[in-house]
Formats: structure tokens, sequence, C-alpha cells
């Protein structure tokens, strides 16, 4: 090393730990899911069992594959607040069009085998939808798919007539929202593989880190060759697809649809993405950290069921948890890039 | 040319081509003829420089050259081969690489992936983010560039991001490299660090085409120098045979004889209106004084960087100031006051006018009054007779082309919205008048009227400070006070040639021969 090239404000020290604390930010709320279990502990000495755990796991596996979803789509610099229509209009149609006619109130034009990839590929269009007005037509994605989660949301009422589809049958359909495999609900293991696959994409395949880029920098990104639209329109294509499979998720869990499925949810999704370390503004975050979000959330939810809340006081709660998080978050991080 | 390739035949080999040899370049956008026909010949390990004027199309030029413009007319042989098409990115990357003032980092990524962007790994396996920060490291350190690649890219410093994009631009196997305005935001210890730099990579077989605005740099960095100016090629020299006067003088163009002076007559002697008394701005301005007299029309002269607008917006309270003050008719203003310096009798013009001269979405007539609602009403109603009114006023004196005060601002051509700005910072009568950059990117005649007005504010008792680089601008005043890196270097009055005024710009020394 010649001194000479030495940059005058490069102090050796400040920049190991900048690099130090840089890598923790993934692992930042591990400390305190870690301080949740154990007031979670105190509160009720059966909260650290296996099964509330399980429990927990199981029921947030449906809003931790939105979560995953969101982040990717932050990620690459836009966002998408109808995935929470998505989630209920996917299995929707999907149950419209095989149930039968009658009492069910279905169409049933197709065989109940086709429940699941009728699912996935409305998820699909409706992804493709969302793309074509954000990337062709470049409305902006705020404004877009926040007409997308009304339209669709009206959508799901209107074909359900306000009530509530039973998920078809045969079992098979119900299968994943409720049989276990060693001894984790298979809802559990969907979210532990999507999210695995997520972050394995993101953190180390060419793919996954052009979200970044775009995210990050879009002149840049198109300068280094990366085909930007292209990827952000495959990018919220994904993202109504993984909300579909949230979707058959739950509604294999609760073996129906109601047609408020989801419905207001997109804030929880936002507020466990934000919290778990995702830009609004794009670029930055890990889907790691996303799910240390919104596994920290739900932690904090079933602590305060375990602690006897009235359930007429949870949307308070909700609201005021995450607030109180993310103000937290500010004042003992620090930062101001948010 | 001629030695070189004397000295070429003498040594027994065949010259090399040129790295770029561009000849006939044209290129019209529009109504609007950006290069007429030019030449740029850059020879293998030389420093060229490329100077001129705004608007004399370098930065046409640099998108011709760098693939991201086709032509209209004219070759470009880089290394005697044809360019590349223009949708082959990787082709023109292994060529060239312009480091631009805008920059291509993308700042939440690492240094490593900031180099390797899209190329982190081949085809689809996964990324070996070890190896590749061994690669990013070595790649680097050939070029003696000391950084921690594991750091985000936002850490670095403007030096740092722009030996990081060249680190990049030669990685992709690029020996020719364009730099853009390197130093406009670099410190003078940054400028001697990036030269040694260039001087490094020269010896090593990297050729540059600089393109600065300082001339000075230019005398110090590079062997020869090409002026372009209005779209056309003037000249191109080796710097040692050619002088600062005459490189200025290439630049400037021939003097038009102005029909008369535009000034109103100087004032008597007076208490100035407005005196900056040794104002520091951050990096940009370093111990800043002068004043200007009621009736005084003064210039704050100064090439990009000089921070003449930092001291402007000082002065209108868009920027507190470190140290020193700023007082309006004997009385110290409170720094960082917008609300406050219109009190104290001050109007200006924002040197951006769509970010903050004027509220795109209102009409002519709300944008002409939004700094006097005083002057529309009581408690806090507005007349929409009296704004109308009083709009029409401004609308006829300034000549501003529009259908009706009631019509959008957004509607009109860029030098009425100019003028729009300007009416609203005459709305009330001001004692001190500031006006920067006042006719950037307006036509000649829009900036005749625009000049008028503020010279018959002055006939009109107002102290003016015109902010600004343009010598026709300049003409309108009785003094100028020019900056060069923060500092007052000169000041002229009276009378001048725009040779001095554009050398204390650039921050050259006129040899008196």
């Amino acid at each position: 090393m010649r001194t000479d090239t030495l940059p005058p404000d490069v102090a050796p020290g400040r920049n190991g730990i900048g690099l130090a604390i840089a890598r923790l930010r993934d692992l930042a709320l591990i400390p305190p899911i870690i301080v949740i279990l154990i007031v979670g502990y105190f509160v009720d000495h059966t909260f650290l069992t296996r099964s509330t755990l399980t429990d927990v796991l199981s029921n947030m596996s449906w809003i931790a594959l939105l979560v995953l979803a969101e982040s990717l789509i932050l990620i690459t610099g836009k966002m998408d607040l109808s995935l929470e229509s998505t989630v209920g209009l996917a299995p929707g149609i999907a149950a419209w069009l095989t149930l039968p006619k009658g009492i069910e109130h279905g169409a049933h034009v197709l065989s109940p085998v086709w429940a699941i990839p009728i699912a996935l590929a409305v998820g699909v269009v409706i992804g493709a939808i969302n793309g074509f007005l954000i990337v062709a037509l470049k409305i902006n994605a705020f404004i877009v798919t926040l007409g997308m989660l009304i339209t669709l949301r009206g959508l799901l009422t209107g074909i359900s007539h306000g009530q509530t589809f039973f998920w078809p049958k045969p079992e098979s359909q119900t299968y994943l929202g409720r049989v276990s495999w060693l001894g984790l609900p298979a809802s559990v293991w969907v979210v532990i593989v999507a999210f695995a696959i997520g972050i394995a994409v993101l953190a180390r395949t060419r793919a996954g880190r052009s979200l970044y880029a775009i995210g990050g920098n879009v002149d840049a990104a198109r300068s280094a060759g990366i085909r930007t639209d292209r990827v952000v329109w495959l990018v919220l294509i994904l993202g109504g697809l993984i909300a579909a499979l949230a979707g058959i998720i739950e509604s294999g869990h609760l073996a129906s649809v109601t047609s408020n499925m989801g419905q207001g949810r997109i804030f929880d999704v936002f507020a466990a993405a934000v919290i778990g370390g995702i830009s609004l503004n794009g670029g930055k975050g890990s889907v790691f950290g996303a799910f240390t979000g919104v596994l920290l959330l739900n932690l904090i939810f079933k602590v305060l069921t375990f602690a006897g809340v009235p359930n007429q006081w949870f949307d308070f709660l909700n609201g005021a948890v995450i607030l109180a998080v993310l103000i937290g978050q500010r004042i003992l991080s620090g930062r101001t890039d948010e | 040319m001629a030695e070189q390739s004397e000295a070429a035949a003498a040594a027994g080999g065949d010259p090399a081509p040129p790295v770029v040899d561009a000849t006939g370049i044209s290129k019209r956008f529009g109504a609007t003829v950006a290069l007429d026909g030019v030449d740029l010949r850059v020879e293998p390990g030389e420093v060229h420089a490329l100077v001129g004027r705004n608007g004399a199309g370098k930065s046409t030029l640099v998108s011709i050259l760098t693939g991201l413009e086709p032509a209209d007319s004219g070759t470009v042989l880089f290394g005697g081969v044809p360019a590349p098409t223009l949708g082959d990115r990787d082709a023109w990357r292994r060529i060239v690489a312009c480091v631009y003032q805008k920059s291509t980092i993308i700042p939440h990524l690492s240094v490593t992936e900031n180099l390797f962007v899209n190329r982190q790994t081949e085809g689809h396996r996964l990324i070996n983010w070890r190896g590749l920060r061994r690669r990013a490291g070595e790649l680097l350190g050939d070029w003696d560039l000391d950084v921690d690649v594991r750091r985000p890219a936002r850490d670095l410093t403007v030096e740092q991001r722009q030996m990081v994009e060249v680190a990049r631009a030669l990685s992709f196997g690029a020996r020719f490299i364009i730099l853009d305005e390197p130093t406009a935001r670099l410190d003078a210890a940054a400028i001697a660090r990036l030269f040694d730099r260039i001087r490094a990579l020269r010896a090593q077989g990297v050729t540059f085409l600089y393109i600065s605005h300082h001339l000075q740099e230019i005398f110090d960095l590079c062997e020869r120098v090409t002026v372009y100016r209005d779209a056309r090629h003037i000249v191109t020299a080796p710097i040692d045979g050619i002088s600062h006067n005459e490189l200025v003088a290439a630049m400037t163009g021939e003097q038009v004889a102005e029909a008369s002076d535009p000034r109103p007559p100087a004032p008597p002697r007076a208490e100035p209106v407005l005196a900056v008394d040794d104002l520091t701005v951050g990096v940009s301005a370093r111990g800043v004084s002068f004043d200007v007299a009621p009736g005084e029309i003064v210039g704050l002269a100064g090439a990009g960087g000089s921070g003449k607008f930092a001291v402007a917006s000082v002065i209108v309270g868009l920027r507190r100031p470190d140290d020193g003050e700023v007082r309006v008719a004997g009385v110290v203003q409170r720094p960082g006051s917008v609300p406050r310096a219109l009190a104290a009798g001050i109007g200006f013009v924002p040197q951006d006018r769509h970010r903050e001269g004027l509220v795109p979405g209102l009409s002519v007539a709300e944008n002409l009054t939004m700094t006097v609602p005083h002057r529309l009403g009581q408690h806090g109603l507005l007349s929409k007779r009296r704004q109308t009114r009083l709009a029409r006023r401004t609308i006829e004196q300034l000549d501003i082309v529009t259908r009706h005060p009631a019509q959008q601002v957004v509607e009109l051509s860029g030098g009425n919205q100019q003028k729009v700005v300007m009416g609203r910072a005459l709305a009330d009568q001001p004692r001190v008048l500031v006006l920067m950059a006042p006719t950037a990117g307006v036509d000649v005649k829009s900036k005749r009227t625009l000049m008028d007005a503020a010279a018959e504010s002055a006939s009109g008792g107002a102290g003016v400070l015109v902010v600004t680089d343009d010598l026709d601008d300049l003409r309108y005043c009785h003094r100028v006070v020019v900056m060069f890196r923060g500092e007052v270097v000169a000041e002229v009055r009276g009378t001048w040639d725009d040779e001095t005024l554009v050398a204390a710009m650039e921050g050259v020394e006129l040899s008196r021969d």
C-alpha cells in the first residue's frame, strides 16, 4: 500500500466498525425477537413451547409470503398495494370457477383439480396487468396498485355476492393448509423454502442483484446492460404469483375464501418489510431482514393475546405497536436515509 | 501530429492510428444545431482537452463518442476501426468510457458490486462473493487505488467514486477515458491527486479526453487542446503552442461590437444598500466581501464551482452561512430566512426557475403576485381583481407573452416563464435585487427585456446584483466581482474586455504580451 494513495478521509478503524455494523444490520431484529420471547415466557410459561411457536409461524405464513413479495418489489424501487386483494381474489376466482352451482354459488366450469393452477394463474395475470400499467404506461406504482387494490377487492365481492366460498374439495386442495411434515405444518415449510430461495437468489445470483441495481440507480443499471423494464415487469408478476400462493395456503388453512380475505393487511406487510430493513426508496434491505420483521410483529401479537388483551383493542394495538417499533428503530439507529 | 508521424517513421514502424478519429460530425436536435461538422483527433497516450463555453456542443460529442446517440452525419473511428453499432453496448464498453459529473455509482451496493454490476458471475451460476471481492481488490490494486471493496459505495468521497468508475471502465478493457468536468466537485488537494492519477494511467498507456471549464487545469495537465464554439470546431493545437489569451479568444470568438452601453448612468457615491462581509459558506465560499450601492448594478461572476450561487443563496436567505454577515441598508440580516430577506426589501430570481422560481400548477397572475399578498387585500383575504390588475401591469412592463393572466404558467415558453420569475422579484419594488443566472436558457430578445428591466429597477434606486457567468448580462454591470473556487479573485469596473473577465473566471493569469 502506497501511503500517498490513501484517501485522507478513510481512517482504518472507522472503516472496520462501519463494515461490522453494515453486516449486523441483517441481524438487527434478532435481539428484540429474543427479548419478546423472554417477555412472552414471563407473561405465560406456555409461550415458549413448540406448539405456541409453531402456531405463530403457521398463522403468519400467508402474511410472510406477502412480505416476501412486497420486499422484492420494494427493493426494485416500485411498490404493490394490490397484493392484499390478490391474496383473496386468486383463490376466490379458483373457487368460483370450480365450485358447483346453486348453494355454493360457484360457476362450476372446471374440475376442482384445477383450483390451485387457476389461483396461481390469476396471480400472474394481476402482476402482468400491474406491470403493463407501471412499466409500459409509466403510471406511478402507488396509484396504479391502489386502483388495482380496490378493483380486485370489488371483483371478489362481486363474484362471491359478498359471501364466503368454501375451498373446493377434494382434500388435496386443502392439503397445503392443513398437513404437517416432520412436525411442522406444510404452510411453514412453504414459507421457509420460499424465503430460503429468496435469500439465495437475491444474494447470490446476477438476476437477484439486478433488483438492487435497478432500485438503487436505474440509469446506472441500464447502462450496465440490465434490461430494467423487463426485470421490473417480471418482479411484479412474481409478486402476484407469490401473493396467490399465500392465498392458496390461507384458504386451505381456513377451508374457505371470505370476500374480505387479506383486506386492510397491506399496511402490516409494508410495516414488516420496513421494520426488517427494506427501504421504501428501493435498492436496500434483505429478504432475511424482512422475515425477521414479520416474525417480530407476529410474536408481539402472540404475547398480547397471551396477556389477555381483549379483541376489540387489537386494531389499535396493531397500529400502535408498528408505529412504536418504527419510532424506536429510528431513534436507536439514528439512520436518516429512510 | 506531424512531428509524431515523423518520429514514428524515423523509428521504422507505422504510426499507431489515433485512438479517436471523428470527422465531419453533425447533429441536430429539432431546430437546434448541436454539432456542425466538427472534428476530433485524439492520439494514443495523450491527455487531450476539449473546451468551449456552454452550448458549444461538448456534451453532444461525448454522447456520440460513447455510443449513446447516433451522429446525423460524419464518421467515428476508434484506433482506425469504425465505431460499433449503437446497440452493441459491450463493444462500446471495451473501447471507451465516460466519467460523467453525474455519478453512475449505485450507493447502497458495495464497491465490489459496483465494479461488477451485471457481471458478478458467468451466466446463471451462483455468485462467489469472496472471489469477486478478491478480483475487485486486485483490479483496484492494479491501478493503485486504495478503497475497501466491501464498503457501500455511498461511503466513498466524490474523488473515490470517480476512481472506482475509472477502474470499472478499465476493467472492461477500455483504454480511452472521457472525463467530463471531473474537478467540479473536488477541492484543490483532491484535484492534485486526480492529476497524479491521470498521469500515472497515461504512463500505462491510457488515453484521456479531458473536458473542463478551468483553463488553468488544461495548461497543467493536457498535451493538446481542441476548442469548440457554437457547435463548430475552432482550433486544435498543442498546449505549448497556444497562449492563454489565444485560447480564451478562441472560446469567446470575435468581439461583437455593442451598439451602445446598456448601463444606466453610474450612481453617485452613497452608503451601500447591500453589504456582504467576510462570508463563508461550507466549502463553497471563503471570506467573500463586497457591497452594492443604490442604483448600482454589480456582477458576481465565476465559472461552475466558483461559489457565486452559494453566496447569492445566503444573501436571499436560502442558505445559512458558516461565518460572516449580510447587511441591507446597514441592518444585519438574520441568516437563513427568506421571509426576513423579502421583508428587508430583497427581491430575487432563484437559480433554478423550475424548482424554486415557479409553481407550475398556478396561473401567471398567481405566480406573479405570490410574494406580495399584502398588496392583494387585507386580513389574509385575496382580491382576485387586484391580483389581475397587478399582474397585467407586470405583464405589460416585461412584455410577457400570455393569452391571459389566468393562463397556466407552464404553458408559457421558457423565456416568458423566466420573465414571470423576474416579475415576481420586482413585484414589491425591492431595494436589493439579486438575479441568479437570470437569462439562462432564454432567447436573445427575452434576455434584453429581462436585463433592461433590471437596469430600470436600478435607475429607480435599487441595488442590483447579477450572479452569472454570461458575458452579455455582465455588460449591464457597473462593476464585476469575480469569484474562483470560493474566493474573490478580481474586481473590474468601468470598462473592461471580455478576455480579462473570462480569464479571471477560469482562474488563469493573462500574460501581458
